[in-house]
């Protein structure tokens, strides 16, 4: 069969029809009503009907989905849970959105080996609950782990509040079967620790399924601590909890979760989930430390000390698991509790040095009084991972794309800073524009060269992550304008 | 600083020129490692000269250093501040440099429970093969904007890019630090340490020498303590030197004229009974073998196992490294192509064909 030429449109009854030879018709969506749910994902400002919806079961289906897309020259999104917070999954009209949800098993589970091999499709918290009468977990641990599955955290190397001291997705896999454009399979990795050549292992991870479509991972798991304390410490101002942060990390204490939330996000927290939260604080760090009995218990004292010396209020230690699990529960739904005070959010995910928190905190906060906005910050304070939350209706007119102004000037202040504009929920086709602002037209070219390397006729989530040289030199010259705006040009000298 | 920005230059400009008269460039830090890899015969490129820490602030947890930099240098600027390079790297000799150690992507003894070199790098600054300064991650924790093109360049033997500065995650060095012995057999040792390894107990390095078993154990003084009470053993009068000795092959086991095989397994893979000497490091994911078995049978046990072999030493394979499928050989090839289209980086050193 000729392949498609780009302008020529896709025969839908056509594809359809090619489907069904792989596919039973329940595990095809053509019609639009049916198509809807899979416009958006957890970016739901984005939205995009695609041609066919696909949902395959078994790996041999996929490989032939893909065969026919490669040879019809036709484009394919992978999607998980469609959790993702930068529209990674958003389909195209004239793509097939392949929807891993039926890849939902546990395959195996080794406790000698600590590894378990799963489908992609199976969500985060269901690994961990598999090993737990193991005594042993899965560390990564994303704030949407009920729902998000693990094919999507390779696809997004995907963090969560532990991973300072465990890492994020990229540190705790072993092994993945992957599916490329060309429709071959190919195991990346191996249980070993290592394997020969290149890794592949990293590059795949966090590729936002542009470089194949992950059918199988194995994942590393690690003995369940002993015992994990929780502390939660009050402070007057954002920038004295900010540099207590830092002042924990010079002691030699690596913490397990070191989150923090300032007076707005605390209480909408409070306000939904009745946590407990001091209300009238500025803000609060939650400090877990894990570990056997032992150190856990000499942390607990380093830390309440060190968190006292350095002008907390007031610092509480949670004394019984269930109150361990209050104190997180207000960060946990720290996201929603921010949705019921606004009409809309818009969350952000750029990472600075730790030292400049303090700093960038204050930078946003102007930043919202002049573009009218209130912004709360809900953040991985040890990783130096904000997440602002822009709130804003998008009923009122101009104010969506004031949001989106604001975010792109957040974002960049992270790369002036030294720092990245996303740390874990990758770039998707939110984050495009900035992409030219952290990367150097030789640099968007090495990443598109390698995507080539996998993919030579970019059928694989086409159009997200890595910009084309023609976008960037638009956003360029608008990026011009917008420093010659009152206010920002000073910002941007600091 | 006048002097650093001549040293860049010169190294892009003599990337820039053997990739125009295509040829082929041989990179050289320390030149501690040229044993391990096919042997390749580029023009030398020393990257000796570009040195020096560029950014180290113990609070951040990151230190950034120039390819050049002598590993000891850095290793000594951690430890004034109680830091150090969690994957413990080997040396293999005193001019190790930095880029060396990354571009080899070599992790000594706390591996399997702190991470690889590749879990630690969080940026790194590179010339391609076209000679393009191209910088990629940064100095942040988390960074997951573009492809992770710094991980890729650990362990790429510098086939992909030049690596002139690299940025990596350091951690606070622990309180304590304890080596236990005891007499195991092979099956046993293998066994007991994966079960160790599935507990909550602070073990970061652990081998078996044929008779003992080696743990070692790290953390908050009643950790250890803790530790020492459930592994049981004796202690170790001095907890570091065999460690060291291990990860430098300095251990008597390495004092051999035989060929010697890196093997990488799944850790719980029961003792292969491989003709030879077997040293069992990392916890059973990392076996060194002296042999004089033919590579092909010693690869194809192995790889039945879910492991892959290396000739770390000596021998007479034509292949240093374990072959890649076909799939995957396609797939390094265009890889190469995309970073180094000419193929002047050290060609032929990971692989004869790219």
């Amino acid at each position: 069969m000729a392949s498609r030429s780009p302008d020529k449109p896709i025969d839908k009854q056509q594809l359809v029809a090619q489907l069904r030879t792989i596919l039973s018709s329940a595990s095809i969506i053509h019609e639009t009503e049916a198509l809807r749910p899979y416009e958006c994902d957890g970016l739901s400002a984005y939205r995009q009907i695609p041609l066919v919806v696909v949902l395959p079961e078994t790996e041999a289906q996929v490989l032939k989905i893909m065969q026919l897309c490669h040879r019809r020259n036709i484009p394919v999104v992978a999607r998980g849970a469609a959790t993702g917070l930068s529209g990674g999954a958003l389909p195209l009209a004239d793509g097939v959105l392949l929807s891993l949800a039926k890849f939902n098993r546990i395959l195996d589970l080794d406790p000698l080996d600590r590894s378990a091999r799963v489908q992609p499709g199976v969500r985060n918290l269901a690994i961990s609950e598999a090993a737990a009468g193991h005594g042993l977990y899965y560390a990564p641990d994303p704030s949407s782990q009920i729902a998000c599955t693990i094919g999507g955290n390779v696809a997004e190397n995907s963090g969560g509040v532990h991973c300072l001291k465990y890492g994020l997705t990229v540190h705790n896999i072993l092994q993945l079967k992957v599916v490329m454009a060309d429709g071959e399979l190919v195991t990346i990795g191996s249980e070993a620790l290592d394997t020969a050549g290149y890794d592949l292992l990293a590059l795949m991870t966090g590729s936002e399924g542009m470089l194949g479509i992950v059918t199988e991972v194995t994942v590393r798991l690690l003995p369940t601590p002993q015992r994990a304390q929780v502390m939660l410490a009050a402070f007057d101002d954002v920038e004295t909890a900010a540099d207590a942060v830092g002042a924990l990390i010079a002691a030699g204490i690596i913490p397990a979760g070191l989150e923090m939330m300032d007076g707005l996000a605390l209480r909408a927290a409070e306000d939904f989930v009745h946590a407990g939260y001091p209300t009238d604080a500025a803000a609060i760090l939650l400090c877990e430390v894990d570990g056997t009995n032992e150190e856990v218990s000499a942390a607990t004292m380093r830390v309440r000390k060190l968190l006292l010396a350095q002008g907390a209020r007031e610092v509480r230690t949670a004394k019984t698991e269930a109150e361990r699990i209050t104190f997180w529960k207000g960060r946990k739904n720290a996201f929603p509790a921010v949705g019921r005070i606004a009409p809309d959010y818009y969350c952000m995910d750029g990472t600075v040095p730790r030292k400049r928190l303090g700093e960038v905190l204050t930078t946003i906060s102007g930043l919202s009084e002049r573009y009218q906005l209130p912004v709360a910050n809900v953040f991985h304070a040890g990783d130096g991972n904000l997440h602002p939350l822009i709130l804003y209706d998008a009923n009122q007119p101009g104010e969506l794309q004031r949001a989106e102004d604001l975010g792109a000037d957040i974002l960049e202040l992270c790369v002036r800073v030294g720092g990245t504009i996303t740390g874990e929920h990758g770039v998707g086709h939110e984050k495009m524009q900035q992409m030219c602002v952290q990367f150097s037209a030789a640099e968007l070219n090495q990443f598109r060269a390698l995507k080539a390397a996998f993919d030579p006729q970019a059928l694989l989530n086409p159009g997200k992550a890595i910009p084309l040289p023609r976008h960037c030199s638009e956003y360029r010259s608008l990026g011009g304008e917008l420093l010659t705006r009152p206010g920002a040009r000073q910002e941007a000298s600091n | 600083m006048i002097a650093d920005n001549d040293i860049l230059e010169s190294l892009q400009q003599q990337v820039q020129e053997a990739a125009a008269r295509n040829t082929p460039l041989r990179l050289v830090g320390g030149d501690s490692k040229s044993f391990l890899g096919n042997s390749d015969n580029g023009e030398p490129l020393s990257l000796a000269a570009h040195r020096g820490i560029v950014n180290y602030e113990p609070k951040e947890l990151v230190i950034t250093a120039r390819a050049g930099t002598p590993l000891r240098d850095i290793e000594l600027t951690l430890a004034a501040q109680q830091q150090r390079l969690a994957f413990e790297p080997p040396h293999f000799g005193d001019g190790a440099t930095l880029g060396g150690t990354i571009a080899c992507g070599l992790s000594g003894p706390a591996r399997p429970y702190a991470g690889s070199a590749r879990d630690f790098v969080l940026g790194v600054r590179m010339l391609n093969g076209r000679g393009e300064n191209l910088r990629f991650g940064g100095e942040v924790m988390k960074n997951v904007a573009g492809y992770d093109v710094s991980r890729l360049m650990c362990g790429a033997m510098g086939t992909l890019g030049v690596l002139l500065e690299i940025s990596l995650k350091v951690l606070p060095g622990p309180e304590r630090e304890i080596t236990l012995v005891q007499e195991r057999t092979p099956e046993e040792a293998i066994r007991v340490v994966n079960a160790w390894a599935a507990r909550p107990i602070p073990l970061t390095a652990s081998c078996y020498d044929g008779l003992h078993l080696y743990v070692r154990i790290s953390g908050v003084a009643e950790a250890v303590a803790a530790g020492r009470d459930l592994v049981g053993g004796t202690e170790l009068p001095d907890s570091d030197t065999i460690w060291q000795d291990i990860r430098e092959h300095r251990h008597a086991f390495f004092d051999s004229t035989r060929p010697l095989w890196r093997l990488s397994l799944p850790p719980r893979t029961a003792p292969l009974a491989l003709p030879g000497k077997e040293l069992i490091d990392w916890g059973g994911a990392q076996r060194w073998l002296l042999s004089d078995a033919p590579g092909t049978s010693i690869r194809r046990i192995v790889a039945e196992h879910g492991g892959h072999a290396t000739l770390f030493r000596r021998g007479v394979e034509h292949e240093r490294f374990h072959p890649l499928s076909d799939a995957l050989l396609k797939l390094h090839q265009r890889l190469k192509q995309a970073f180094d289209p000419v193929a002047i980086l050290n060609p032929g050193r990971l692989y004869p064909d790219f």
